[in-house]
């Protein structure tokens, strides 16, 4: 019999990871209000919910943009034809300028170099069979997006060697952790192409810092490697401090920009996932030129590309989008966390994103994965969540948790929390007579509680809240 | 590494300025040896006065040089052989080797071509000295019937359902399973086009941006790098990218000939897997388009048989690319390989699990800019690693419910599917009629969207270098882009592939008035030419080594691709 290929009967999509896994335990059982009260509700999916009745509002209002008017059905057949590969020029002007508006308009982005792809699926394998042959590395800082291990290295054979970052600091990218990897790659006889930053991070929902951002490019320079910016949740930074993207610090610092490359999609800022819009936006023109052909394998359906142009180049429509959009994360984000802070549950303080990275140190039996695993297990059974744990996204450090907060409604945010009081509440009982019969574990666990407060990275119900992202949106 | 390339981009297009030619010039240009080494040529050529243009294809590592003699063009091609020098460590060592390696094969002549149309495309008032384009397998014949059918159904293109917007749930949509609904009519529609004599399971199909993907997608899940698919020639240039570029995978012709028709045979199978053997290949399987393209042909039962012995002989997979099978337009009848395996009764045995179908409704409901491919397996493994591959292409949700409503309308579906081919067999009858009337011929077909055209007799000699003289005088002169049999690897010159379903009929029409008269124009004037051309290489040193470099190099093309 004929074997099909190592690829395809591999593990490496990495789908049997935990992260996956509490999917499908939420598939077989999932929340619905009415239907299913006791069912596993859904806080493992980074969706973007909070803002559709604005779109869907443009969407009636435009019908023209659907093909569906009179007017529309003209375009029909121009568009269903439409197959070259550099895409509907008014898709790329539109997506180039929106870029543009996310960043604040302090950058601007050149059309010829938006190259589209299936989703930052697509847009990052693209990248890696560009810049990279089976064998060779990328180094990326954990924790970090566990789809990773399949876009970058499944079909390509390209490695990913972990830079490690620690609670301690934020979990910062430091020149020394950098270096670290660099030279954990080199010992393993791995060539290291490049360096893959999420910005703003998934899971961690921080962004970089200015100063970050310059000594990673200097970083990457010295060495000679390619800069990935994953910038996919540029739009979703609610809050100060701003956004910077690495195509702003390219312009700060002396760079080659041959080695820089963005990736963006529309599935997380306009909340669009099941539009497939990927986009890899290179400064190298080899880069673009191969990508480009490349983007055959994953073109952009020219209904939605024609879809897309017509929403994106609405100036008064996409202005009010960033704004409004950026207030519900912010009003959700906030009550999110000060909810969960009130049962003594910390997070990282962070400003972007679709999730918070939610600290359990405290709840672990003891600091290892497997501790981390059982309770993860106890919270999609019992507690009936689907949280991602920290093991999943290579955290190194036990007890960590992305939970996901803008994929649902309002009702069924009250039910997943109040599902957390409970279980926090009975937790707290019971680790009553635990202190009673093993004093040992007591001492560890009040320890590691201590540490937890004690970081000046737990956000505090207190903590006086930063300015409205409104006012930072209109200046 | 880019900025040296764009140095000396400027520094080389400014010389050439200086220079001033009479012809208009056109290249594009990485190394900065080549540019020497062009620039040299450049300037004996000029001098000879000969010259009509050099295309450089910077990833091809080709150079292209027209040369003009008096009213005769000739086209000559290099290969760069030392391409990986330039393109190696030195200079794009930081890429990958599929980034500055050729095998997408985007710079054969079949997009050349192209580039060409584009520089100069025909419109009936604004252009109508311009190409025509019959390069393009597209379908525009059928736009008014699915046009009336949005006219009644605008629910479905707005995202409602019942009146109610479903932008929401659509925009979110993201499983790479699919949209239920989507699937069950996509296999509906498939098995309706194969008359009902199979059904389809949905369970079984894996939805991906194209039959790009899909057949790429299959070469991932199928074979390891350095793995080989068998394929007859002549087949589609694409495949060239889309099952080497990126998997590794190579590419073993099967050579068919005209002699039967250039059907498939057993020793040409034997021939072909004996050579793969030669080269150290693995064999992994064997890859048919039927209906064929470029031929426009169905296969008959005893290929289709011969091709499931084999497999089944050799233990080894088959891949039917079936997107041209809803374009059928007159008998015999289309066979799918799933029909032939149900009539063996070889359903649920290993062979079954070994047959994967690719399938898109880029041709059949002529809808390319939508990108719906798909891949139809029976191994539940190979079902599953595509699946999870899908997510690398995924087709846009919003796209999957328009498609989902339209082929659910069986009655539509039904009406779509007779009418389009009724208009597909009108306008083939007026293709073959108006080679007819120029006294050229064709290979006799009865899919697809376009002819497999025999200009044999056209030929100044029996050779690849002259149908690419033929061709560039097409291109040029006759103002039609066509595709050369040798970007579909034909062994046999003088084939050519022409498209007749992207154009009006009144385009049609005059394209056969212009190929006519060509016809007429050379066959008086050709044995002059023959001797003009002949002079010209005796005539210079230069010109007798370029002539004689390319034509090696031409070959040496092939082999490397065989």
């Amino acid at each position: 019999m004929v074997a099909i290929s190592k690829i395809a009967t591999g593990n490496g999509h990495g789908e049997n990871s935990p992260y996956f896994d509490g999917w499908k335990a939420y598939e077989t059982n999932p929340f619905h209000p009415t239907d299913r009260p006791d069912g596993v509700i859904q806080m493992g999916l980074a969706e973007n919910q909070l803002c559709f009745s604005f779109v869907k509002k443009w969407v009636i209002e435009h019908p023209e943009a659907s093909l569906c008017s009179a007017q529309g059905v003209n375009k029909f057949k121009e568009t269903a034809l439409f197959q070259d590969y550099h895409g509907m020029p008014e898709f790329r002007q539109a997506v180039a300028k929106f870029m543009g508006k996310v960043r604040g308009d302090r950058v601007k982005f050149d059309p010829e170099r938006v190259v589209m792809s299936g989703g930052a699926t697509g847009a990052h394998e693209m990248v890696a069979f560009c810049l990279a042959d089976p064998g060779e590395a990328f180094l990326v800082p954990t924790p970090y997006y566990p789809g990773f291990d399949r876009d970058l290295r499944w079909r390509t054979g390209v490695e990913l060697v972990p830079v490690v970052c620690e609670s301690s600091n934020d979990f910062k990218i430091t020149r020394n952790a950098l270096e670290t990897a660099y030279e954990k790659a080199k010992e393993a006889d791995l060539r290291v192409k490049g360096l893959l930053i999420t910005n703003p991070s998934n899971p961690l929902g921080t962004i970089l810092d200015r100063e970050t951002l310059k000594g990673i490019v200097k970083f990457i320079n010295e060495k000679n490697i390619h800069l990935i910016g994953d910038e996919i949740y540029a739009a979703t930074v609610f809050m100060e401090p701003e956004f910077v993207s690495i195509s702003e610090i390219i312009e700060e610092v002396e760079c080659n920009r041959d080695l820089i490359h963005i990736v963006y999609s529309l599935s997380k800022d306009m909340g669009f996932p099941g539009f497939r819009v990927g986009i890899v936006y290179s400064y190298n023109d080899s880069v673009v030129s191969c990508a480009r052909k490349m983007s055959s394998f994953g073109l952009v359906s020219s209904q939605t590309q024609h879809l897309i142009a017509s929403m994106l180049s609405d100036n008064d429509f996409v202005d009010s989008f960033i704004v409004e959009s950026k207030k519900q994360l912010f009003k959700r984000h906030k009550y999110f966390t000060w909810s969960l802070s009130r049962v003594g549950i910390g997070s990282l303080k962070s400003n972007a994103g679709l999730f918070i990275w939610m600290d359990l140190r405290k709840l672990l039996k003891e600091k290892t994965l497997e501790a981390e695993m059982d309770l993860w297990r106890v919270i999609i059974n019992e507690v009936k969540l689907n949280v991602s744990p920290g093991s999943s996204f290579h955290c190194n450090e036990p007890g960590w948790f992305r939970v996901c907060f803008a994929n649902m409604d309002d009702h069924t945010m009250e039910v997943a929390l109040l599902r957390i009081r409970t279980f926090m509440l009975k937790h707290n009982e019971a680790m009553v007579p635990q202190k009673l019969c093993r004093r040992s574990s007591l001492k560890l666990s009040l320890s590691r509680r201590r540490d937890g407060f004690m970081s000046p990275s737990i956000m505090s119900p207190h903590t006086p809240l930063p300015q409205s992202p409104l006012v930072r949106a209109r200046t | 590494m880019g900025l040296a390339e764009k140095t000396g981009k400027g520094t080389y297009g400014l010389q050439l300025q200086t220079i001033k030619s009479k012809s208009a010039l056109t290249l594009w240009g990485r190394s900065v040896l080549f540019y020497f080494f062009q620039f040299y040529l450049f300037i004996f050529l000029s001098i000879l006065n000969k010259i009509y243009s050099i295309i450089y294809t910077p990833l091809a590592g080709q150079i292209w040089i027209a040369i003009n003699t008096n009213n005769q063009r000739k086209f000559s091609v290099f290969q760069q052989q030392t391409q990986s020098y330039h393109f190696g460590e030195e200079r794009m060592g930081l890429l990958s080797r599929k980034a500055t390696c050729n095998s997408h094969g985007q710079d054969s002549s079949y997009f050349l071509g192209w580039q060409e149309y584009e520089k100069n495309p025909y419109h009936p008032l604004d252009n109508p000295k311009g190409i025509i384009q019959m390069g393009l397998a597209e379908n525009q014949l059928s736009f008014d019937l699915l046009e009336s059918w949005l006219a009644k159904n605008p629910d479905a293109v707005g995202c409602k359902r019942d009146g109610q917007s479903i932008f929401r749930e659509l925009a979110l949509f993201q499983d790479y399973h699919g949209l239920p609904a989507f699937k069950q009519a996509l296999v509906d529609f498939m098995a309706e086009i194969r008359g009902n004599k199979v059904t389809f399971d949905p369970n079984h199909i894996v939805l991906t941006a194209g039959a790009t993907s899909a057949n790429e997608t299959l070469m991932f899940c199928l074979a390891e790098q350095r793995d080989a698919f068998l394929l007859p020639t002549p087949y589609y240039p694409g495949f060239d990218r889309d099952l080497k570029w990126r998997t590794g995978v190579e590419i073993v012709p099967i050579h068919c000939t005209s002699s039967n028709r250039f059907q498939i045979t057993a020793s040409a199978i034997e021939e072909a897997y004996r050579h793969a053997q030669k080269q150290n290949l693995r064999v992994k399987g064997i890859l048919i388009t039927n209906p064929s393209n470029p031929l426009g042909t169905t296969m008959t039962r005893a290929e289709l048989d011969l091709l499931i012995d084999f497999i089944t002989d050799k233990e080894i997979h088959l891949i039917s690319d079936e997107i041209y099978s809803g374009t059928v337009f007159s008998s015999p009848d289309f066979v799918s390989i799933m029909q032939v395996l149900k009539d063996r009764n070889l359903e649920k045995t290993e062979v079954w699990d070994r047959v994967h179908v690719v399938y898109s409704l880029s041709k059949d409901l002529g809808l390319p800019g939508f990108r719906v491919g798909a891949i139809y397996s029976n191994d539940p493994t190979v079902v599953a690693a595509a699946t999870k591959m899908s997510s690398f292409g995924l087709v846009s949700s919003q796209t999957q419910y328009l498609l989902s409503v339209m082929l659910s309308d069986k009655k539509f579906r039904n009406y779509y599917i007779a009418k389009n081919q009724k208009r597909l067999q009108k306008r083939h009858r007026k293709l073959v009629s108006g080679l007819e009337k120029a006294g050229i011929g064709c290979l006799e077909s009865n899919a697809g969207l376009f002819c497999w055209v025999d200009m044999r007799h056209l030929l100044s000699s029996n050779t690849f270098e002259a149908e690419m003289e033929l061709w560039e005088r097409i291109v040029y002169d006759v103002k039609l882009n066509i595709s050369p049999g040798s970007s579909c690897h034909c062994s046999e010159p003088g084939w050519f592939r022409v498209c007749f379903a992207n154009m009006s009929e009144d385009t049609l029409k005059l394209a056969m008035q212009r190929l006519k008269s060509f016809v007429n124009s050379t066959t008086s004037s050709n044995s002059k030419g023959h001797q003009e051309s002949k002079n010209l290489r005796q005539e210079s040193h230069i010109g007798k080594w370029i002539f004689r470099l390319s034509f090696q190099s031409f070959h040496d093309r092939e082999q490397d691709e065989r």
